[in-house]
């Protein structure tokens, strides 16, 4: 086992365990802390393949900004795990059948799956920031300005929101 | 054979060069607070710490052997864990963006071994410094939140949207510059700022993007939660914010990290727009002494500089009252972003039509 690996398997380790910590844990608060150890590990595992923009683009991005009004907001409603209104047993019961039915149906197409045996490395520079911009302005320049689009128009629709007394 | 893969010379090295500059930080950012009660006493005319030791010199010791030694109190209905996590992850990314300051030039040894002052020269060494500090207001949040308190929540819930709303004309005022400079690497941004003097212009980028270094040092107010941006404690409405709870070391930390951060913050200021190291007529100098000599005045040129940067900090502070919390928004809404968008449209355009 070479470093790589090991990383890659700390990495992953961290990664999976945040990732049930998210979902397992009573304090919603916890949840959101248990989300942000989760992004850091993929982060680790951008940089595992070169891809350091992304890498950072997560990290400021998701855990800086987002995860913060998330827990902004988890604050501001007090929400603690014992005042968690409790789910009826129906409830309860639908949410073990579709997930079951869920997990039937990922195990039937993981389980005909073909892993390919060769590693995509076509150029280990791909996540640099400057190939990435090349390829977002050149090849990708429309989806790209329709995206930004989008963005904008999420935007406008907040601040009509806001304005909304 | 793991083991003998790795270059051990390598890791020793980085780690005596983290080991310099962790000390250094933390001793900067211990007299700092001695340097902040002197510049304060200074402008309101008193005579500041005078007792311990020689002009006070020994105060910050005696101030950090009482706070070690104080009482810990966690309180009953306190989530323990994070109110824990909340000051230490304070202090961890107050000193984690040290590690992408370029302080000095790379010496190079006889046995043609090249020692780089700076411990990674990664591509997006900038973008590094954004990551930490988005992540650094997770110290405030977690701390006020965990501490079952309304005033702790209060000033928890100031200093993350303060952050939010400061991180977004800080960048970008900082795209402007990287415009400029076409890099991300805070070493290519250092040596791209060589000299003083060139071509009939100065050579640092304050010269070069005023208005993005106004826009950039405001924002670093805000983030720094420094007066007259320190809502997130305003004394006077919030007893003192998210630290009303702590006691002993953990307050410590808390009032610590705020003077690493100035520390940090200031370097990294002057890195982008004074020129890092570099000073006047360095060509020269560096001609007449041996390398590792220069390197070691562009070390002392820098924190000079960076000193400089924070008695301008610490000016500001004991000069302008603090902002109410209406006015902070508006600065940061509706006059920073404005401003840092059209001071990116006309770096772009003198970009395209007067320097090509």
């Amino acid at each position: 086992m070479n470093p790589h690996q090991l990383v890659f398997w700390i990495l992953s380790v961290i990664a999976i365990g945040g990732a049930l910590g998210v979902i397992l844990s009573r304090n919603p608060v916890a949840s959101v802390l248990f989300l942000i150890v989760t992004f850091f590990a993929v982060s680790g595992h951008y940089i595992l393949l070169n891809a350091q923009f992304l890498a950072i683009v997560n990290i400021i991005v998701y855990a800086g900004a987002i995860m913060v009004l998330f827990l902004y907001v988890i604050m501001l409603m007090n929400l603690n795990g014992d005042v968690e209104p409790q789910k009826s047993k129906l409830l309860q019961f639908a949410g073990i059948i579709s997930g079951g039915i869920l997990f039937l149906v990922l195990l039937a197409a993981f389980k005909t799956t073909q892993l390919s045996t060769t590693p995509i490395n076509a150029s280990t520079s791909i996540g640099l920031i400057s190939e990435l911009g090349q390829v977002l302005f050149t090849r990708f320049v429309f989806p790209f300005e329709i995206s930004s689009i989008l963005f904008l128009s999420a935007m406008v629709g907040a601040v009509v929101i806001g304005k909304k007394d | 054979m793991l083991l003998l893969s790795i270059d051990w010379s390598f890791i020793i090295e980085k780690l005596i060069l983290i080991s310099v500059i962790l000390g250094a930080s933390l001793g900067v950012a211990t007299y700092a607070t001695w340097g902040e009660r002197k510049v304060a006493a200074w402008m309101q005319d008193r005579k500041g710490p005078s007792r311990a030791g020689p002009f006070g010199l020994l105060q910050p010791i005696a101030d950090g052997i009482k706070l070690f030694f104080k009482e810990e109190i966690i309180p009953n209905d306190a989530n323990r864990f994070l109110f824990i996590l909340g000051p230490s992850l304070a202090m961890l990314t107050a000193c984690m963006a040290s590690a992408v300051v370029p302080w000095g030039p790379s010496i190079e040894l006889e046995s043609g071994r090249v020692i780089a002052l700076q411990v990674a020269d990664i591509n997006i060494g900038i973008l590094y410094v954004f990551g930490v500090v988005s992540v650094g207001v997770y110290g405030i949040m977690l701390g006020g939140w965990a501490s079952n308190n309304k005033y702790s929540l209060m000033g928890s819930v100031r200093a993350a949207s303060q952050a939010i709303s400061y991180e977004l004309a800080m960048g970008i005022s900082l795209i402007a510059l990287l415009m400029m400079t076409g890099t991300l690497s805070l070493a290519e941004i250092v040596n791209q700022q060589h000299g003083f003097w060139e071509n009939g212009w100065f050579t640092w980028n304050v010269a070069k993007q005023p208005l993005g270094f106004i826009i950039f040092l405001v924002c670093a107010f805000a983030e720094l939660n420094r007066a007259p941006f320190d809502l997130p404690e305003a004394e006077s409405e919030l007893v003192a914010g998210y630290h009303t709870e702590y006691s002993s070391m953990k307050l410590g930390f808390y009032l610590f990290a705020e003077y690493v951060n100035l520390f940090i913050s200031s370097a990294i200021l002057i890195t982008l727009f004074f020129g890092g190291y570099n000073f006047p007529f360095m060509d020269q100098v560096a001609g007449s002494v041996s390398p590792v000599v220069f390197s070691i005045i562009c070390v002392l040129v820098l924190l000079t500089k960076t000193i400089m940067m924070i008695l301008f900090f610490m000016f500001i502070r004991w000069t302008i009252p603090r902002f109410r919390y209406d006015q902070l928004m508006n600065l940061g809404w509706k006059s920073l972003i404005p401003l840092a968008l059209v001071n990116m449209l006309i770096t772009g355009a003198i970009i395209i039509w007067v320097l090509n």
